[in-house]
């Protein structure tokens, strides 16, 4: 049986009448890098925060790294997180932040300047946070989650403010600690960020868990597309009615016919084309993206 | 616990922070023990509320604290501001989440957190006594003022206890703006409830109903500086200022340690 780094089981959080979290059942298998979406609003800060023992649950119960979310004093020490943003002393600098939490975990102050270099902030460690720019602050914000060398690494939108190649080193850092053996819990809007590193998916919507599981289970459990491309564009039409003649739901999108049908379906598409004397330059199946499956299934589409 | 208190005096030490406390303690300091000495003759007094203390008095054991005890009370201040910013601020900036995952006792957070503003109102109140009395002793000759019995065992037992009382009333001062820090988690709010009571609507509460000063907070605190008076005595206000403190102190522990870190 896999072993599980989180566990939660009806976790629940009511403010007034609102349910931020709703009876959330999910587990993240340890060691994996698990994506935590849902459109925002959806209770993912709020679920990592309860996760974290800073907001008490309103019911059900949670497990982080074997041990019960009432008691975080027993797994915190494992953990590193970040959540919602980077927040520090403005008036420290980078590396003094960090040796504050340095020092108030007890971990080796000798980490702090490690970490900066790890994150690229080395030369900048000396200067107040207040001079960062968002993404020196996210990035000073990785490396405070990384203080502890976490068996457990919760990240709440890490790559908020960062250009494509501090995103890029970002999701090295993540699969690295992969490697290593380290679960990452990651939220992030960059859906197609997390569909390139996250093999578990948990996806929330108005306070729900509508999905926990493998990325590739959700993906696959998706309608696949078959794209179908006519050697000469004036043939689209006649090969959508074709298509649509013999059952199939087409529709012509960017001198491209999309048709809704699984692979086994693309041998007939072939025959039909040439029977009505149109050659295809391309045909091809595609799966839809995790953004594609994420606005269907949220119904979050704006 | 040790390890909250080392990671709170980091924060205390920022230079911003250090430097400006000094200066503007060690001008306080300055300010009130000149106006003593320089002022000795004037008609408008030299002492709190227009007293006049004469050069005879100044002569004797106590003249070596008169001023240190008139910046008391403005230490007190300061002690309040300060400990209610850094309170406070742990929830405007966000920063509380980050110290209770590193620290999830909540009360030892608490407690490392007072510890160490201690240790910064301690190092406060030993500099503005150290500059008045090095002040005291430097405009001595110019008031004519004699500084003989000032070395004296008796002196120096009554700078200890000024010190001590001084110190007491400053961390009164401050344990009240931690407490407003902890409710209302707003520096600016604390800060603004905290002087304005203190420092206002105590003295118009107390002017208008003048039995109400014997229970108000601030005029206690303030009492203890002063190491007592004819209207208070010490230990009165020793022991009211312990009960609003208890009472206050544990609403707001149970209150930090209950709610809900979800800003």
């Amino acid at each position: 049986m896999e072993k599980v780094a989180i566990s939660a089981t009806d976790l629940t959080k009511i403010y007034g009448e609102r349910a931020a979290l709703s009876h959330g059942n999910f587990v993240v298998p340890e060691g994996s890098i698990c994506g935590f979406v849902g459109p925002n609003g959806s209770g993912k800060t709020t679920t990592i925060r309860m996760l974290l023992g800073l907001i008490t649950p309103s019911g059900g119960t949670a497990t982080v790294l074997g041990e019960s979310i009432s008691h975080p004093e027993k797994y915190l020490p494992q953990v590193g997180a970040m959540i919602e943003g980077p927040a520090f002393y403005p008036a420290l600098s980078g590396r003094e932040n960090l040796k504050v939490l340095a020092e108030l975990g007890g971990f080796p102050l000798s980490r702090v300047d490690q970490l900066l270099e790890k994150v690229d902030l080395a030369d900048r460690g000396g200067s107040k946070f207040k001079t960062y720019s968002l993404g020196m602050k996210q990035r000073l914000g990785i490396a405070a989650a990384l203080l502890p060398n976490p068996n457990l690494l919760i990240l709440d939108e890490p790559t908020n403010g960062l250009d494509p190649s501090g995103i890029q080193e970002v999701r090295g850092i993540i699969r690295d600690l992969a490697d290593s053996g380290t679960t990452v819990f990651v939220s992030s809007h960059i859906l197609s960020e997390l569909e390139v590193i996250c093999e578990y998916l948990v996806m929330l919507r108005e306070g729900k868990v509508i999905f926990s599981g493998r990325t590739q289970e959700l993906l696959s459990g998706q309608k696949p597309m078959i794209i179908a491309k006519p050697e000469y564009d004036v043939d689209l039409t006649n090969l959508a009615k074709t298509l649509g003649d013999s059952g199939f739901s087409v529709s012509i999108v960017d001198g491209s016919l999309q048709i809704d049908a699984a692979q086994e379906a693309s041998a007939t598409i072939n025959r039909l084309a040439f029977e009505s004397g149109i050659t295809l330059a391309s045909i091809s199946v595609v799966l839809p993206t995790l953004e594609e499956t994420f606005f269907e299934m949220t119904g979050d589409n704006k | 616990m040790i390890r909250v208190v080392i990671a709170e005096l980091r924060k205390l030490r920022r230079p911003t922070l250090l430097l400006g406390t000094i200066a503007t303690v060690g001008g306080l300091s300055a300010l009130f023990t000149s106006i003593i000495f320089l002022m000795i003759d004037s008609e408008n007094g030299n002492g709190e509320r227009g007293e006049r203390i004469s050069a005879a008095e100044l002569s004797n054991s106590m003249g070596l604290v008169y001023g240190f005890k008139l910046v008391g009370v403005f230490l007190g201040i300061v002690a309040l501001c300060i400990f209610a910013s850094q309170t406070a601020q742990e929830y405007s900036l966000g920063t509380l989440r980050n110290l209770l995952v590193r620290q999830p006792s909540r009360m030892k957070l608490l407690a490392g957190k007072f510890i160490a503003m201690k240790i910064f109102a301690l190092v406060m109140v030993l500099f503005a006594g150290a500059l008045s009395v090095a002040i005291s002793f430097a405009l001595a000759g110019r008031a004519k003022v004699d500084t003989s019995s000032w070395s004296s065992s008796g002196a120096m037992q009554l700078l200890f206890e000024n010190t001590l009382n001084i110190f007491i009333s400053t961390l009164c001062f401050g344990a009240l703006g931690m407490i407003l820090g902890l409710l209302l988690r707003s520096p600016i709010s604390a800060i603004a409830v905290g002087v304005l009571w203190s420092l206002i609507l105590e003295n118009i509460l107390g002017a208008l109903i003048k039995s109400t000063a014997k229970w108000l907070p601030g005029a206690n605190f303030q009492n203890i500086g002063g190491g007592g008076s004819l209207d208070l005595s010490y230990k009165h206000s020793l022991a009211i200022s312990a009960l609003y403190l208890i009472v206050s102190g544990c609403l707001a522990a149970i209150l930090f340690k209950r709610r809900d870190v979800a800003n």
